[in-house]
């Protein structure tokens, strides 16, 4: 693989949207180097030895979570890991403050996931502290959004000119926003599919296509991402019931034998078997459900290492 | 040196290599990128064809145990290693272009560990330009160049240069 001349600049990584195509590559690439080691004997190199990364989930997680703690710890760095009902949030303490006492402690990194959109933002101005964002609110994932990059570039090989179709609850879901800026960033056709209370036609001045018709869909996507239904995050019902939601948007084998024959099935995680896919197609040979896990460790290991470089420790 | 230097040099490396390994049949090489990989693989190349066959042969990044990391403006970019085979057991031959401070072979001798236990590492350098700042020392040298601290040694191949030249710059 050639060497990009690129240098990253950046301590945060806070979104996406903010990226240049040149930024996620150089992510990707880097990333793509740090999954060997996790194929090596000894899976762990001393990049981030001396400094201290804190998870700060304000909001429960445990995939995302465990990925960042392994990734630190692969990459030699400590880790402390603070959750909500754990911390002085509950005692009235505002989150600057928690901020502070964090950087007092001389915190190097600190990896966020927020219910509220701009919480990252907003500790990337109090502190020192690289701050990278698991999650706020139903704003960004930006590192969920690069593993499921990674994971289509490793297997298709590009990603610009492919069709990606992300199904489901595209409304609350920051996953989606992540995704949509960075393929349409790269060059890719994103069409966005689901109940039209769930993907409303505003999104289409993100630069993708949005359709309420399952079959039109599924039709010509290379890349189908799935999204779970986020019922923590409705505040009121957006279609009937789970059945009629299966019924009309699930992926079963019927509409699955109607994709393209080399259309790659990805989600997130954690998946709802029988609602929005079945069992059959979330364990077939073109699912790549459980890749996107261990890529997700790879490219959480490149942007922890991008983004502490440099600065003394 | 230019490229008939360059080639003599590794020529007779090849037979040291030989001759100090009896145990031929254990030797890998690994080359340190950039520069130190196409060596290694002409160094193979050359003790291959003294022993009629083939010998494996690796290429090592070691950005990731780089002892800079903390010094540096900007994170260095990480490459691929590429070590197709087991190392442990093995005479692993390292090979780089040029031996200067020895923290590059530091890094690399610690991430060749990760890969597995090697029985024993040689190595061979190109250009040994002095100013060690680790104990470490060549088993196999092209070159001893002795230079001051503010001169550059340049080394071009033909691999990745177009040509086969080392040059001292001031």
């Amino acid at each position: 693989m050639k060497k990009t001349k690129f240098t990253w600049q950046r301590k945060d990584l806070l979104g996406i949207q903010e990226l240049s195509a040149d930024e996620i590559f150089h992510i990707l690439d880097t990333a793509a180097a740090f999954k060997q080691v996790g194929e090596r004997n000894i899976k762990k190199v001393p990049s981030l030895r001396g400094k201290t990364l804190i998870n700060l989930f304000i909001e429960p997680s445990t995939r995302t979570r465990t990925s960042f703690e392994l990734a630190a710890t692969r990459l030699s760095a400590d880790v402390v890991n603070i959750t909500a009902n754990a911390s002085s949030l509950v005692k009235g303490e505002t989150l600057k403050d928690t901020a502070l006492n964090l950087q007092a402690l001389h915190a190097d990194i600190i990896v966020i996931r927020h219910g509220a959109a701009g919480a990252p933002h907003f500790l990337s101005k109090i502190v020192k502290a690289s701050i990278i964002n698991a999650g706020d609110g139903a704003h960004e994932h930006p590192t969920q959004a690069l593993l499921d990059a990674f994971t289509i570039r490793e297997k298709k090989g590009k990603i610009a000119g492919l069709n990606v179709t992300i199904l489901g609850d595209i409304l609350y879901s920051r996953v989606a926003r992540s995704n949509i800026w960075l393929l349409t960033k790269l060059g890719a056709k994103v069409t966005l599919a689901g109940p039209s209370t769930l993907v409303p036609h505003v999104f289409e001045q993100l630069g993708c296509r949005v359709t309420h018709d399952m079959e039109e869909a599924i039709r010509d996507a290379d890349v189908i991402n799935l999204l779970r239904i986020q019922h923590e995050r409705q505040r009121k019902t957006m279609f009937p019931s789970i059945g009629e939601y299966t019924a009309m948007f699930g992926l079963n084998k019927e509409r699955f034998a109607r994709t393209k024959p080399d259309a790659m099935i990805m989600h997130p995680g954690p998946i709802n078997r029988g609602v929005e896919i079945d069992s059959d197609v979330a364990d077939c040979s073109r699912s790549v459900i459980l890749e996107q896990v261990t890529n997700g460790l790879a490219v959480r290991m490149a942007v922890l290492y991008l983004c502490s470089g440099g600065q003394p420790a | 040196m230019d490229a008939a230097a360059i080639e003599r040099a590794l020529a007779r490396m090849a037979h040291e290599i030989v001759e100090g390994n009896p145990e031929a049949d254990a030797i890998v090489f690994v080359g340190l990128r950039t520069n130190g990989a196409p060596l290694a693989h002409r160094l193979a190349t050359k003790v291959g064809e003294i022993l009629g066959r083939e010998l494996p042969t690796g290429e090592l990044d070691i950005t990731m145990h780089r002892d800079d990391l903390n010094l540096r403006e900007t994170p260095p970019a990480v490459g691929l290693s590429d070590i197709p085979f087991d190392v442990t057991g093995k005479t692993v031959v390292l090979v780089d272009d040029v031996l200067f401070t020895g923290r590059s072979i530091r890094a690399a001798m610690d991430e060749l560990s990760d890969f597995g236990r090697p029985k024993c590492i040689r190595l061979a350098v190109l250009v040994d330009r002095g100013h060690r700042e680790f104990p470490i020392r060549p088993d196999y040298v092209g070159k001893n160049l002795p230079t001051s601290m503010t001169e550059r040694v340049t080394v071009s191949l033909a691999e990745i240069a177009d040509k086969d030249e080392v040059v001292i710059e001031k």
